[in-house]
């Protein structure tokens, strides 16, 4: 179903192996993912083997293989933060949202990912949910912000 | 020979070849240098680190730095020990968590490494391990990879790209989560891999490993009996039982490497399915029976059938031995010319064609020399899936720069990798191959001189192309004109060209002109001659040329020797003490058409299977229910075993001694591995024990050795085979005296023709005989999948291969199946004016829009029962790449 509405913009590029890294973010811009069943067309289009497309993919951070949530939930990591507990912050969001880093809820509300840092350092620990801090926090009120939300 | 270059290794002044790299220079004086990415048929890479050595000075990793004179090498400094140590722990801790007991032992190659740079267990304590332990994919058959053992290096994925061209897998993930993989989620099988094994039998560490491996007590060199490409292999034995097979490196016909059934396809040897006693049918059952019994009944009818109401079918997989000895039983016992076998239904136009325009109908050039081909042009072969040791030549070719071009109605494996791919009516290939020779000579791209030097008929060839305008080629062909213009001037431009072909050529109604046009094309460009150019009809089966050159055919004694030629005729009549038939006998249809309209009466039916191969199937089934004695000779009950009167057990390649010839004309050794199977007997023993029993002389031979001595004193392209010369490495025919060292590609000065020129045959284009209407709007072709062989008798009793595998699938184009409202895996029903049969659908593009494609391997499934017998005129091949049907939901 996903490779069905492909063409334009695989049209966009040259058939050969140079083709695949902007295929790819052209791909994803227009799915939001990478689905498993694309990585196959994107092979044919830029004439590459599959298993070098999930290569090249899997070795980027920029590229995703699960769909995304409505809600993008972002724990930084950066130096501040990660003083500050950001990975406390990251096992209780896994555990309230009952998903791991990477992944998306399976009503695809939400979808968990971990950032280098989001530039509000004075506000450690923070994460952003899409583009909206949520700053100085602690486990127990990530646990209400998202519980709440979850009923 | 490469120049030699002077450098010092560790103080020591050699001489190397100047193109070595380091470790090759080092490992030729035998100077171990620790290496685990390296391997001798990968380009190198540079990735373990182990390889470390001081060039002048510096620390360079040995693998890849190319020898420069008078370099100063050495290999033991403190520096190179320290650092490599470092690199040791490394991929230790990374390598069954750091423990330096591997279980694989010396077949662990970084074990022996980490002993030899003296690995001190304890100081591994400083790394931390990576925590995570990620699950053994244990989802092939026939293999499993650990992530927790390896280590990276990479062999597999090269292996896979560089020497197989799939690249089924890669390096994924990054950093500590590094792995060998495929796409996300995915499992090997779900892959792209065709299970061949060869990463596994290169694997350093034991992360890729065999399933089930049992270590043989001993090995015999033999050679492989599935397809034509004839691989040397070593048979693994325990006790009497098969447990291994690996690649013979020495043999040039693969160096080494096996597919999928040649690696581990041997199993169905042990398969208790076996046939170990003869059976006789008493009361419409068949019941066990003594040898005595058998004999004695077989030898009384068919001394009641002498002349020609008997008639033999040989068989593609027996030795050049066996079938020597059927066609001799057949001519000089029971005194007819009727005697053939299945290559009748597969490479009879090749034969019957490439002697009208060459002379010889073999493959002209050496399977490895294809490789070094500038273009291929493959047609009608499904190259890596029929013969897939050929098919790594085609990709050794790629890489090197060569161009490919794929025509094929089906987008095939090659397609992929082609510079062009041309997906062209089923049928239609004197268009495309005449109209690509017309763009040829309208442009001047042939070869004059060749022509005038070497060739007859080009003025009355020329005249005929005539009438292949673009408007009528891209009519028959459904192909637009500027793609065959493409083809032309790619196959023309780029010498030494090499054709490759198979039953996508021969399997029609005009297979033999076909052929005759694929050798014009190869004439016209001077193709012809050379190592690396030339025409390659790919056999199909282990020994279907050798059956040939053993005349197991109806018109020709062993050599091709013309049955109606009276000076061959008193040659054979001398040699065997008896009087010989000059009237050439029936073929393959003729003789089970001849048992409802001829005087068939007794059939001696060897290692075939016409219940399944033979098209318009149920047809052959009645003649082999109708005709008054069947004996079926064979390793299984197969299908049309069901129909005799007497099964004979027949022993497996395995269990005897004698020769194939594969498809590039090597006539290579087949060697006992263990003994036959429960009572079971070689097939040269049954057919001298019912020529004896029927008081017959000439048929008392202590070994396949002494009927190879026959064959050799009556057959001029065998006169100098013998065993003993054979012992280490096949001679390829012609091979006419003890001292020629045999024949590496045909054709180098002269054809053998009368006058010794290549003709030219001008050519006219005909329909298929069967094309699709209202009523069965589809054509039907026929296919083969890597994983089986023939009508599988073999290979699905490999449980390994039946998972892999495990029925037929209707391949229909979405375009048609959306018509008929059929997606994959629903059942349908393939029907054609002859039969029906009904398989799942599989909805892919691979098929073309029109066309489905079915293979014949499957019994629950018997595709031939579709297919159309209206035949080849000349070759008499029936037509079974084409045919009409209808598709609909069973």
């Amino acid at each position: 179903m996903a490779t069905t509405n492909l063409g334009p913009v695989l049209s966009a590029f040259e058939r050969r192996p140079e083709s695949l890294i902007p295929l790819l973010q052209s791909v994803q811009e227009s799915l939001g993912y990478l689905p498993p069943d694309v990585l196959g067309t994107v092979a044919r289009h830029a004439r590459v083997p599959r298993s070098r497309v999930y290569g090249v993919a899997s070795f980027y951070s920029q590229f995703r293989f699960n769909p995304v949530g409505r809600h993008r939930v972002a724990v930084c990591r950066g130096t501040a933060c990660h003083v500050g507990g950001a990975r406390f912050i990251l096992e209780q969001l896994e555990r309230t949202l009952e998903i791991l880093e990477g992944q998306t809820t399976e009503d695809m509300e939400y979808s968990l990912e971990t950032v280098a840092c989001i530039g509000c350092c004075g506000l450690a620990p923070c994460i952003s949910v899409n583009d909206e801090v949520s700053a100085k926090l602690t486990p127990m009120k990530v646990r209400k912000q998202f519980k709440k939300a979850r009923k | 020979m490469s120049q030699k270059i002077e450098v010092s290794i560790d103080g020591s002044t050699v001489m190397v070849d100047a193109s070595a790299t380091v470790l090759e220079a080092a490992l030729e004086h035998d100077l171990f240098i620790p290496h685990l990415c390296h391997h001798p048929d990968l380009e190198p890479a540079g990735v373990c680190r182990l390889c470390l050595v001081e060039v002048d000075g510096c620390l360079v990793t040995a693998c890849n730095t190319p020898v420069t004179g008078g370099a100063e090498i050495r290999t033991d400094t403190e520096a190179v020990k320290e650092t490599r140590l470092g690199a040791v722990e490394l991929l230790l801790v990374n390598h069954h968590h750091g423990t330096v007991d591997c279980e694989e032992g010396d077949a662990c190659e970084l074990n022996r490494i980490a002993r030899f740079v003296g690995v001190d267990e304890t100081r591994l304590d400083r790394y931390r391990p990576p925590d995570r332990s990620l699950p053994v994919d244990t989802s092939n058959p026939f293999f499993a990879f650990d992530p927790s053992i390896c280590v990276l290096c990479g062999i597999c994925v090269r292996t896979c790209d560089e020497i197989v061209g799939v690249a089924a897998i890669d390096f994924v993930q990054r950093g500590f989560d590094t792995t060998i993989g495929s796409a996300p989620g995915q499992q090997w099988i779900d892959s792209d891999c065709v299970s061949c094994g060869e990463c596994v039998a290169r694997c350093p560490t034991g992360a890729l490993s065999f399933t089930g491996f049992e270590t043989p007590e001993r090995e015999v060199t033999t050679t492989c009996t599935y397809c034509g490409c004839g691989c040397g292999i070593h048979l693994g034995v325990a006790g009497d039982r098969l447990v291994s097979a690996r690649g013979q490196r020495e043999n040039p016909s693969n160096e080494g490497r096996l597919c999928v059934k040649g690696r581990f396809g041997f199993t169905f040897v042990n398969s208790p399915d076996r046939l170990t006693t003869p059976l006789i049918r008493r009361n419409g059952t068949l019941e066990e029976a003594t040898w005595d019994e058998a004999l004695d009944l077989v030898a009384e009818k068919f001394s009641a059938s002498r002349g020609d109401a008997f008639a033999a079918i040989a068989s593609a997989k027996l030795t050049n031995e066996e079938n020597y000895l059927i066609q001799k039983f057949s001519r000089a016992v029971m005194g007819t010319n009727n005697v053939d076998h299945c290559a009748r239904l597969c490479h009879s136009p090749s034969v019957a064609g490439l002697v009208q325009s060459f002379g010889s109908g073999a493959m002209t050039s050496s399977s490895k020399d294809i490789g070094d081909a500038r273009c291929i042009f493959a047609i009608g072969t499904n190259t890596t899936a029929a013969h897939p040791i050929i098919g790594l030549q085609v990709m050794r070719s790629i890489r090197a720069g060569g161009k490919l071009i794929v025509v094929n109605p089906r987008e095939i494996e090659l397609a992929r990798y082609a510079d062009l791919y041309i997906q062209n009516r089923a049928g239609s290939d004197v268009a495309l191959l005449m109209g690509m020779m017309r763009v040829i000579v309208d442009e001047g791209l042939h070869d004059p001189e060749f022509i005038e030097a070497r060739c007859e008929n080009f003025e009355a060839f020329r005249d005929s192309l005539g009438q292949y305008d673009e408007a009528t080629v891209e009519e028959k062909t459904g192909v637009p004109f500027a793609q065959i213009a493409e083809a032309a001037r790619m196959y023309a431009q780029n010498s030494p060209a090499a054709i490759l072909y198979a039953m996508g050529i021969t399997q029609h109604t005009h297979g033999t002109d076909n052929v005759l046009a694929t050798s014009n094309l190869a004439l016209l460009t001077g193709n012809v001659g050379l190592p690396s150019g030339g025409l390659n009809p790919l056999r199909g089966q282990s020994n279907v040329q050798g059956a040939c050159d053993m005349g197991a055919l109806p018109n020709v004694y062993p050599g091709y020797q013309n049955v109606a030629i009276p000076e061959v005729k008193a040659k054979f009549e001398q040699a065997w003490g008896v009087e010989l038939d000059d009237v050439p006998g029936l073929t393959h249809l003729e003789i089970l058409r001849g048992v409802t309209a001829g005087p068939i009466r007794a059939i001696y039916l060897v290692g075939e299977n016409p219940a399944l191969s033979e098209a318009d199937a149920t047809h052959a089934r009645e003649a082999m229910e109708k005709v008054d004695f069947l004996v079926v000779q064979d390793i299984f009950l197969t299908e049309s075993a069901e129909y005799a009167d007497v099964v004979l057990p027949a022993a497996s390649f395995a269990e005897k001694d004698g020769t194939f010839t594969n498809t590039e004309r090597r006539v290579q050794r087949v060697r006992k591995a263990i003994p036959p199977v429960g009572d079971s007997r070689d097939d040269a023993w049954i057919t001298c024990a019912i020529a004896r029993r029927m008081g017959e002389e000439g048929f008392d031979f202590e070994s396949a050795e002494e009927v190879m001595e026959e064959i050799a004193s009556l057959t001029p392209s065998y006169g100098g085979i013998t065993h003993d010369r054979i012992e280490q490495v096949g001679l390829q025919w012609p091979c006419p005296e003890a001292s020629h060292p045999g024949t590496r590609y045909l054709h180098a000065e002269t054809f053998p023709r009368p006058g010794g020129r290549g003709r030219f045959f001008p050519l006219k284009y005909r329909p298929p005989d069967e094309e699709p209407d209202a009523e069965y709007p589809l054509v039907l072709t026929t296919e083969r999948s890597l994983y089986h062989y023939h009508t599988a008798t073999m290979t699905r009793r490999v449980p390994g291969l039946e998972t892999l595998r495990s029925e037929e699938l209707v391949e229909i184009h979405p375009r048609d199946a959306v018509a008929l409202a059929i997606a994959s895996g629903d059942r349908v029903r393939v029907t054609s004016r002859r039969g029906e049969v009904e398989a799942h659908a599989l909805v892919t593009e691979v098929s073309p829009p029109g066309t489905i494609c079915m293979t014949f391997h499957f019994h629950e499934a018997p595709t031939n029962v579709l297919t159309n017998a209206a035949y080849d005129p000349v070759a008499k091949i029936p037509e079974t790449k084409v045919c009409a049907v209808r598709v609909e939901r069973a």
